[in-house]
């Protein structure tokens, strides 16, 4: 799938949709700058770009994707009662949850995930990137956001993505 | 443009802006730093992404025809809104900033 004159095809593929929306048109000529740039970008760029790994299940990164949208929205009308609720009854809370995905780029997408959903953002990696520092906004149990955050996070991501478990 | 799409755009500026409002208000009200750091990386998604939505239809439904590139504002915000949050979550603990004293667990250093 991977070559020397197209290292990261899925890379080109996102530059050129992103390239289209930015020009706003659908015409031949967009297409073609976008799929221009969506291929030059990556090969001079490849020296310093994070290897990815294998995308395993795009299908189930698909219903991934809808799961997060629908958290982030959960999110935001969560985040906008406890805000405006009085503010002694909150329950801040660092909690510290350990990871089992290795990879350098899936941790990233985990981080920025977390942050984005109910209640946690995420505050600290640790050097050996086995730990990850959250902090909740209204934590009731903490051992039951570990959970949550690993079940429904976590455990999706290793399946979508090839990568090893610690 | 008809009336019922020029309601559905005027709700959705309406509940874009609330969530926004929103956001603002949790920045003033919350405690300490950490929890304030909640208001701006989520209600404020909301907020952008409702008005994202009224811009797409009010521009799609005129004449020059269908309007798509407003979806790039909620990648490049997905993608910015949590790298800042955690930026600013790390310096926050390495200043030692205060913490509401009924904070459970601890930050690292």
């Amino acid at each position: 799938m991977t070559s020397r004159w197209l290292p990261h095809p899925l890379l080109t593929l996102f530059l050129t949709v992103v390239w289209v929306l930015l020009t706003n048109s659908l015409s031949v000529g967009s297409w073609l700058m976008g799929a221009f740039l969506g291929w030059g970008i990556p090969l001079l760029c490849q020296d310093f770009l994070l290897k990815t790994p294998r995308l395993r299940r795009p299908a189930l990164l698909l219903r991934y994707m809808l799961v997060v949208l629908y958290d982030i929205v959960a999110a935001n009308l969560n985040v906008a009662r406890l805000v405006l609720g009085p503010p002694k009854n909150l329950r801040p809370a660092f909690v510290e949850v350990p990871m089992e995905i290795e990879d350098e780029f899936v941790l990233t997408l985990l981080a920025c995930v977390v942050s984005l959903t109910p209640g946690t953002v995420s505050s600290g990696l640790s050097a050996d990137h086995k730990t990850l520092l959250l902090h909740g906004l209204d934590v009731d149990d903490s051992e039951q956001m570990i959970a949550q955050v690993k079940n429904r996070y976590e455990a999706p991501l290793m399946e979508i993505f090839e990568c090893s478990r610690t | 443009m008809s009336i019922w799409l020029e309601l559905i755009v005027s709700a959705l500026l309406l509940i874009g802006c609330t969530f926004a409002l929103i956001g603002a208000i949790g920045l003033f009200r919350l405690q300490d730093f950490f929890m304030r750091l909640h208001g701006p990386t989520k209600s404020t998604t909301l907020g952008v992404g409702s008005i994202i939505v009224a811009s797409m239809i009010f521009f799609s439904s005129r004449a020059e025809g269908l309007s798509f590139h407003e979806l790039l504002i909620t990648l490049f915000l997905f993608i910015t809104a949590p790298v800042s949050a955690h930026m600013l979550a790390r310096s926050a603990m390495q200043q030692k900033v205060k913490l509401v004293e009924r904070t459970r667990g601890t930050p690292w250093e």
